[in-house]
């Protein structure tokens, strides 16, 4: 069966291995495209989120493709995402597709639901649950060493003498990885592949910025949907860390990691409630990255991005006790990379200003 | 009298407020609530609240910071849930109000923002109920008795909501127990469904005086409040998933029970800009109304800067609309020979 699911930053390497592990054909959709952006805005309601209009611009891509059955995650509120799927899905229906959008809830809330649906593509897929434990093991390494070479090439960026050289080389980084299928395999290409990363020229003299970036998971991770800020930001020479990585999401929500919890309390002199969506841990990681000795934050958010708004309503006065410049970016589908561009040199230039004031101060 | 207790006119208020008012007020308290939505108010909440913020609450920020000085307590209750429901909440605005106000507004008095989270627990209200007395120094069976009391109001209020009469009137009812009859009004010839979240419907001066204008013409309103309890509840097997928001939940399941009985001619929304929840409620709304016989479905959005021309301009085109299709229904001959 012809499966597709929604492209999220790089994890669509592994999420292809896994179809294919069990028994079905992945179907990739193309990359996020302003064309998506085009369907996807069309067919969706005006105010619905940015990851909305992308998600159903990339499904109606993946239909035209042939796309028997989309396959991607719930939640259960109060953020929107969590009502995504029965939307897609009635808005498919209602343009005269009958492709199916599978969606899976949290296991710990609706866990029936869950294992029945798995099962039924476990079992057209003819693959066995024993079978099904093995490929999720590799598929989740993958997950891990993806995020661990996304992470090194922000870390490489800032410091390249040559630009654009670290996102060529990233870019062979992935093929690499896709080329790796088992456990082994992948821990030999995530060796390469960091070889590769560290390979590339640098200049450590350089006076980096770090600026750690917050705001809601989906443009976060998705290069389409930030304008690729990350990139951007490491060409003009600034370290960036961001809170959220797929694999790391995967461990909160399976409860074999805890970082979430430090996050929320260091939340809490703010905002005592959890809003739903990534709203606490933007407020929560501008504190961390205030105490670890940060730049800079930038918060990140689709516009009318509920949870981020009610954060961005608080995040001042986090800056204003922790000292930290936040600047916040609402995207949508009318954000222009060069509006972007501008925005970010101008809060750079701050910062470098503010480097040097607290360094000089220092000396004299 | 005793303390001071501050209550906004806007979000709850128009659902909640006569059960807060007889329980304070029974306690000896004196509730002062912030004047009706006006010019000010707009103007002191997008002053006041982050510019990203819908419109309704950026007119909650008015009504604290136009109340700030006024009283010794303010109440602000933090909606998390009131009732079980799979995960029904509210939106996450209201879920985080009470930080966005406390750090948005300088020299507030002080608040009581105990979070009202009626889906868990043993008789949940009874529990809010004695923590927010506590709050006060009260305890005892006076409590227990303004608990009583305040269920007692509630229950003609939303009554009386229910029979059609404007909420000012139905609140003033429930308050002082008088019983009011509703207007006897001239048969009207068009009906419309008028839905959208209580403080949108019943502010006037928000919607521009919506109702005032389909009284004038001859229209009958019927609204999200006006369908029975239990009629509205039971439209909720009409969706696979709930939605995750109270408000949003009773809008849509009215949509089914005015789509089902087919008392309506057409279906009004009424929606703040930039409303997240409502982007999707908006949506599955107009489906439904394509789909279960094709009923004429208007979205009207409103924000600070609705003007009352743009907002009748639209009903009368979409009533002109409707009373003409109808006649196309009724008379195959047509007026014009």
């Amino acid at each position: 069966m012809k499966i597709s699911f929604p492209i999220m930053g790089n994890s669509y390497v592994a999420f292809k291995q896994l179809l294919e592990d069990i028994g079905h054909e992945p179907l990739v959709p193309p990359m996020p495209s302003s064309r998506t952006m085009t369907l996807g805005t069309m067919y969706s309601p005006e105010f619905a989120c940015i990851p909305f209009k992308i998600l159903m611009g990339t499904y109606l891509e993946a239909i035209e493709k042939g796309a028997e059955l989309i396959i991607s995650s719930g939640g259960h509120g109060p953020c929107r995402a969590g009502y995504y799927g029965v939307l897609h899905q009635k808005i498919i229906n209602d343009l005269g597709f009958n492709t199916k959008v599978m969606i899976f809830d949290s296991f710990n809330r609706t866990w029936k639901d869950f294992v029945s649906k798995l099962h039924w593509l476990l079992s057209s897929g003819k693959t066995s649950w024993w079978n099904f434990y093995k490929v999720f093991n590799v598929v989740f390494d993958k997950l891990v060493a993806l995020d661990e070479i996304e992470i090194l090439s922000y870390q490489v960026r800032p410091y390249e003498t040559e630009k654009g050289r670290t996102s060529r080389e990233y870019k062979k980084c992935l093929e690499i990885i896709d080329q790796a299928r088992t456990r082994s395999q992948i821990k030999e290409a995530k060796e390469a592949c960091f070889e590769l990363l560290s390979s590339i020229s640098q200049d450590k003299n350089r006076n980096v910025l770090k600026i750690g970036i917050v705001g809601e998971i989906y443009v976060l991770i998705e290069p389409f949907a930030n304008l690729d800020i990350q990139a951007t930001l490491g060409e003009m020479g600034v370290f960036t860390q961001r809170g959220t990585h797929l694999s790391q999401w995967w461990k909160e929500n399976t409860k074999s990691a805890n970082h979430e919890a430090k996050v929320i309390k260091a939340a809490s002199p703010y905002l005592r409630e959890l809003i739903g969506g990534h709203g606490i841990l933007s407020v929560g990681e501008t504190v961390l990255f205030a105490q670890r000795g940060y730049d800079g934050v930038i918060q990140l958010a689709p516009f009318s991005c509920i949870p981020e708004i009610v954060a961005k309503g608080i995040l001042p006065q986090v800056s204003k006790d922790t000292g930290i410049p936040v600047l916040t970016v609402f995207l949508d589908e009318q954000t222009g990379k060069a509006g972007l561009q501008t925005r970010l040199e101008a809060f750079i230039d701050l910062l470098h200003q503010r480097r040097q004031k607290r360094l000089g101060g220092a000396v004299s | 009298m005793g303390l001071k207790i501050g209550f906004p006119r806007t979000l709850f208020y128009y659902l909640y407020y006569p059960f807060w008012h007889t329980f304070f007020t029974s306690l000896g308290f004196e509730v002062i609530t912030s004047q009706p939505t006006n010019k000010l108010s707009l103007d002191m909440g997008v002053q006041e609240a982050v510019n990203d913020a819908c419109l309704p609450i950026k007119i909650y920020h008015g009504h604290v910071a136009e109340l700030k000085d006024k009283v010794d307590v303010l109440f602000l209750p933090r909606m998390v849930s009131v009732r079980k429901l799979d995960a029904e909440t509210f939106c996450p605005k209201f879920l985080g109000l009470p930080d966005m106000i406390i750090h948005s507004i300088d020299g507030l008095p002080r608040i009581i923002d105990e979070k009202v989270h009626l889906a868990r627990g043993w008789f949940p209200l009874w529990q809010l109920c004695r923590k927010v007395a506590r709050h006060l120094e009260k305890g005892g069976w006076s409590v227990w008795k303004a608990y009583l009391q305040a269920n007692k109001v509630q229950e003609s209020y939303i009554k009386e909501l229910a029979s059609g009469i404007s909420p000012q009137a139905a609140l003033d009812g429930a308050i002082t127990g008088s019983v009011q009859e509703p207007q006897p009004a001239p048969i009207p010839d068009v009906h419309l469904a008028i839905l959208g979240y209580p403080y949108l419907i019943y502010d006037s001066f928000v919607n521009v005086g919506l109702f005032e204008k389909l009284a004038q013409m001859g229209i009958k309103a019927w609204t999200v409040e006006m369908v029975p309890p239990r009629r509205l509840e039971a439209q909720g097997r009409n969706l696979p998933k709930n939605l995750f928001w109270n408000f949003s939940n009773r809008t849509i399941r009215a949509t089914f029970y005015y789509l089902q009985e087919q008392k309506t001619d057409g279906i009004v929304h009424v929606t703040a800009f930039g409303c997240g929840p409502d982007a999707m409620v908006d949506k599955l709304m107009e489906l439904e109304a394509k789909n279960r016989g094709r009923v004429p479905f208007l979205t009207l959005s409103l924000d600070e800067h609705t003007g009352e021309a743009g907002v009748l301009t639209r009903i009368e085109a979409f009533v002109d609309m409707l009373r003409l299709r109808r006649g196309q229904h009724e008379n195959i001959v047509s007026n014009n020979g």
